[in-house]
């Protein structure tokens, strides 16, 4: 690997120019580097991070079968990484027009990277170097344990997709006055739900009752709140005593929560796999929200990679070219996704009609079809309202709040389908829908979604471990169950449970070996918990 | 065909048959109708063929055309094969399961270009949802653009028949994205440092190898790469003597010595023809009806770790042939053919070897070439006690340097070992023989390193 040469930097510095004049926000500082075939087969698994840890894993073909990415959403190429400053990898032999244009889609990566929420937790270090000292640590146990410290790591990122990311986003914006007292919220949030499982309505009169409080007493409020609370619940004081004190772990983060409550962990000769899990959890949750703004981030450069290269006064004459791979990039396939052309055509759409000031209640409320197309009171604001999209959401929030029936029908898009023809022996695709909401629907059940799968303190007997998946419709990967459960079984130290729920494919009279019978199918839904104890895996339905 | 079977039936059952075991027969007799037929070679809808395409699949090193997807090929893996199979081992006995899979097998291509794709993979086990559980029938969605109609068709795929395709799934995966192909010689190369052939012998006529090894053997004077000192000195002597610079051969006072440069005489780097012997293999594979499923996948994998491994190690010099064999035996022209024929009828593997008698004897093999044979079957067979394979078999090993019988159980097999395995045995020739018969045995559920394992015991 080897920085780019001075003339190409010179072509980056003027495109940053011009993309901080068009409102981009980000550092000054980059680094380019060139990067051979060679360099990207080590890199890529890596997922381009050069200084990430090593593990035995990276040597060998992960399998990734087509079909399969909602198993491994990680792409492991790509062109920049989200540190500081960031860095970013090219060919060395792009000519300068191209560069022109890679750079101005790096350029729009690194200000989604650096203005993006969901990016928050990356925001004050540089993820290289934290990465080059965490590679250091397990080099060096490696060195003390050997292909323990394998087994470790192994373990460790069998569960490193459930570590709440979501959770550890929200506290970074809970301004630290702004929480209640614990006392507080576990009054509220566990035992008024949970313990006396109060109805809905008796709920709100406690709410209504503390907000009485403040107003009448301030600083006093809590006291007074809760001596009539008492009243009512004697034994509320050793409730809260306990539960305020206990494991203050948040329960969807299974790493965590072994981490913080892992007797196996905790001995004085197995304190040394704890660094490990944080260095898996850390990088974990460093590459969350790339993956959950996928279509945003890739569309968001798209968008500025054309506006820009086409400002660009630097590279007349390369429309052709330009326009060829533009095209390569972002058109619409036939059948199948393309993350760079609908997150496009999506911000252009969503340029379109906010700068009409269509997203309103008032164009929302009109149903007539042609006053619609005539709606107009905007005033050409659409570029800052995407600039605050782009700062805001994340795909689902993206897609769920802006793909409609307008988008579907102005850009043609339909839900495709699959079918078997008996008859034929082929499979029909098909135009299965041209609803937004079933596109909508087929979307969101391509994003990146790990399951919630979480802790239940109370089921868990004798030191095990009881986990609930929450269905949602999906079952999980049987074939991976034994194995991840026997990770966590050796992480946590004791037996494990986890309640899920498994399709039973209840199927026609007629079917055989050899034929799957279509529509006479149907899933059922039954409830099984799976135990795991010393490396035996059993099942039992509930 | 049907009608002699039948007959041959009738015979085996005035025999003596037990009914479990004409059970089986009959079960095979019903398949022979059907053909070996090669699978259809379907051209894959580009358009189609990303229905379903995630989009995380997409990434802008790729879509920015500044890379190609790249895989590890065998040759750039850091760790061999060995030390990853070492890793898996250890793993095992520090009470975890394997993790390796050795041998990702892909269709190799047409007339003898044996495209393998064999890679060590491994998977990472998560708690992931699940997107494939679907009402049958349903093959899922994806987005589309065009002008059609709901309900209208863009596009049709026949459907790939799942349960009876010959090397069952192993011909899957041809135009999908992600395979990883790499050449039969990648393949050889990892398995090259375990294996050689056995009792390789000088069969007079020789063959070179293309490749030429280079070795300090030749000598030269004025220069070269190493000095010789004993030949140098030897030469100073003699210009020395000639000169008249030695008065008195007992007495020699070497610093008087003129040296001319001629008299150096150096090793020099020279390039030598390697002759090796030659060897032909035969690959044996029984394509019957019992031979359906997992049994031919691993019959037909181990053979192309074998047949990826000659390619390699001799430099194509290693000539093969392809046998396959149900009651009849045919010879065929190429790996592809003898990798993708749909299993269907009995089973006679007395054919087998009689057709290879037939050719070496034919073609008189025996006299230039080491002859390797290696079969593959389930066990199976039709003719009782081996009465018909022994004495073929027996012809056979006269010649052969190496035969390697590889049977893979059924689950649900026989509980007294299956009837090859039992007429080999009962043979004696297993005992007798060692240095020139193998006999592997698997079930049906081994995995690679255990196929790998068992090429050791073959030709070890």
């Amino acid at each position: 690997m080897e920085l780019i040469n001075q003339h190409t930097k010179r072509i980056m510095e003027g495109c940053k120019e011009r993309a901080l004049e068009a409102g981009l926000r980000f550092t000054d500082e980059s680094l380019e580097y060139i990067v051979t075939n060679r360099d990207l087969l080590e890199l890529s698994p890596k997922v381009m991070i050069p200084t990430l840890y090593d593990y035995w894993v990276h040597d060998v073909e992960v399998l990734r079968e087509k079909g399969k990415y909602e198993l491994y959403p990680n792409n492991p190429y790509e062109t920049v990484i989200n540190t500081r400053p960031p860095i970013s990898f090219y060919n060395d032999n792009n000519p300068d027009w191209l560069n022109v244009m890679i750079f101005y889609h790096v350029l729009a990566h690194i200000d989604f990277f650096q203005n993006n929420l969901y990016f928050r937790h990356t925001w004050d270090y540089d993820f290289n170097g934290q990465a080059l000292s965490d590679k250091r640590v397990i080099a060096r146990l490696r060195a003390e344990k050997g292909r323990w410290v394998d087994y470790v790591i192994e373990f460790a990122r069998s569960i490193d997709n459930l570590v709440d990311f979501h959770g550890e986003l929200s506290e970074l914006f809970n301004p630290a006055d702004a929480g209640c007292s614990p006392r507080l919220n576990y009054y509220f949030d566990v035992f008024l739900q949970d313990v006396k499982k109060v109805s809905v309505n008796d709920y709100v009169k406690e709410v209504n009752r503390y907000n009485e409080c403040t107003k009448r007493y301030g600083e006093l409020s809590e006291k007074t709140f809760f001596r009539e609370a008492e009243l009512r619940y004697p034994e509320l004081e050793a409730h809260l005593s306990r539960g305020v004190e206990g494991h203050p772990s948040r329960k969807r983060d299974l790493l965590r929560f072994i981490l913080d409550n892992s007797d196996f962990l905790d001995r004085d000769e197995n304190t040394w796999m704890k660094s490990i899990l944080e260095i898996i959890r850390k990088t974990s949750v460093f590459f969350q929200p790339q993956i959950r703004t996928k279509i945003m981030n890739e569309g968001w450069a798209s968008y500025w990679h054309e506006t820009l290269f086409l400002q660009d006064n630097r590279i007349k004459g390369h429309e052709v070219d330009f326009a060829r791979v533009h095209a390569g990039v972002t058109a619409m396939p036939r059948v199948g996704m393309n993350p760079y052309a609908l997150g496009m055509r999506l911000f252009n759409y969503i340029e379109d009609q906010a700068g009409k000031g269509r997203i309103s209640y008032e164009f929302q409320r009109l149903v007539d079809s042609d006053s619609r197309k005539q709606f107009d009171v905007g005033d050409n604001s659409g570029r800052g309202f995407i600039f605050e999209i782009r700062e805001n959401l994340c795909d689902y929030l993206f897609l769920k709040n802006f793909l409609d029936q307008d988008f579907l029908d102005r850009h043609k898009l339909f839900v495709a389908g699959k079918r078997l023809d008996q008859q034929r022996k082929v499979w029909q695709y098909y135009v299965k829908s041209r609803k937004a909401e079933d596109y909508l629907q087929m979307m969101m059940g391509s994003l990146y979604h790990p399951p919630a799968i979480y802790v239940d303190m109370s089921k868990g007997i004798e030191g095990s471990l009881y986990l609930v998946h929450m269905f949602e419709g999906k079952q999980l990967v049987r074939d991976y169950i034994a194995n991840t459960m026997m990770a966590i079984e050796y992480l946590w130290g004791g037996p494990v449970h986890l309640e899920t729920s498994e399709a039973e494919i209840v199927a026609g009279q007629a079917t055989s070996w050899k034929q799957e019978t279509p529509q006479q199918g149907e899933i059922r839904w039954q409830r099984v918990v799976y135990s795991m104890k010393e490396k035996t895996l059993t099942r039992k339905l509930l | 065909m049907r009608n002699e079977l039948t007959k041959y039936l009738e015979e085996l059952r005035a025999r003596g048959l037990s009914p479990e075991r004409e059970s089986r027969i009959l079960a095979e007799l019903a398949t022979a109708a059907t053909g070996h037929g090669m699978p259809s070679d379907t051209p894959t809808d580009l358009e189609l063929a990303r229905f379903g395409e995630s989009i995380y699949a997409f990434g802008d090193m790729l879509v920015l055309k500044q890379a190609v997807n790249l895989h590890h090929t065998a040759s750039s893996l850091i760790k061999s094969l060995d030390e990853l199979l070492e890793r898996d081992r250890q793993r095992e006995q520090d009470g975890f399961p394997r993790k390796i899979q050795v041998g990702r097998l892909i269709k190799p291509g047409r007339g003898g270009k044996g495209k393998v794709v064999v890679i060590p993979t491994t998977v990472e086990e998560k708690f992931y949802h699940d997107p494939t559980v679907r009402p049958p029938g349903e093959g899922g969605e994806s987005g589309g653009t065009g002008e059609e109609k709901e309900g209208e068709v863009i596009g049709e795929q026949p459907v790939r028949e799942e349960g009876e395709q010959p090397g069952a799934g192993s011909g899957e995966g041809q135009g999908e994205k992600h395979e990883l192909e790499s050449s039969a010689y990648e393949l050889g190369k990892t398995l090259t440092e375990k294996f050689q052939l056995p009792n390789l012998q000088d069969k007079g006529k020789k063959r070179s190898f293309t490749r030429y090894t280079y070795e300090l053997t030749d000598k030269h004077r004025g220069f070269g790469q190493v000095l010789d000192k004993k030949a140098t000195l030897r030469k100073i002597v003699e210009s020395n003597i000639a000169l008249g610079n030695v008065p008195d051969v007992e007495d020699i006072d070497p610093t008087r010595f003129l040296i001319a440069p001629r008299d150096k005489v150096y090793r020099i780097l020279s390039r030598e023809k390697d002759f090796e012997p030659q060897a032909m293999v035969f690959f044996l594979r029984d394509y019957s009806g019992s031979m359906a499923g997992k049994v031919t996948d691993l019959v037909v994998s181990q053979h192309i770790l074998i047949y990826s491994w000659l390619l390699y190690q001799y430099g194509g010099q290693v000539d093969s042939r392809f046998i396959l064999h149900d009651t009849d035996a045919k010879e065929v022209p190429d790996f592809y053919t003898y990798y993708n024929s749909r299993v269907a009828g009995g089973t006679e593997v007395a054919s087998a070897y009689q057709l290879v008698n037939q050719i070496v004897d034919r073609e008189n093999l025996d006299k230039d070439y080491n002859i390797y044979v290696f079969h593959g079957t389930d066990g199976d067979d039709w003719d009782t006690g081996g009465e018909k394979a022994i004495p073929e078999l027996e012809k056979m090993l006269k010649y052969s340097s190496r035969v390697g019988v590889t049977i893979a159980e059924h689950g649900m097999g026989v509980s007294e070992g299956t009837e090859v395995a039992r007429y080999l045995k009962g043979s004696g020739l297993l005992r007798d023989k060692p240095e020139l018969l193998r006999l592997d045995i698997m079930t049906e559920d081994a995995d690679e390193a255990r196929l790998i394992e068992g090429i050791r015991k073959l030709i070890s």
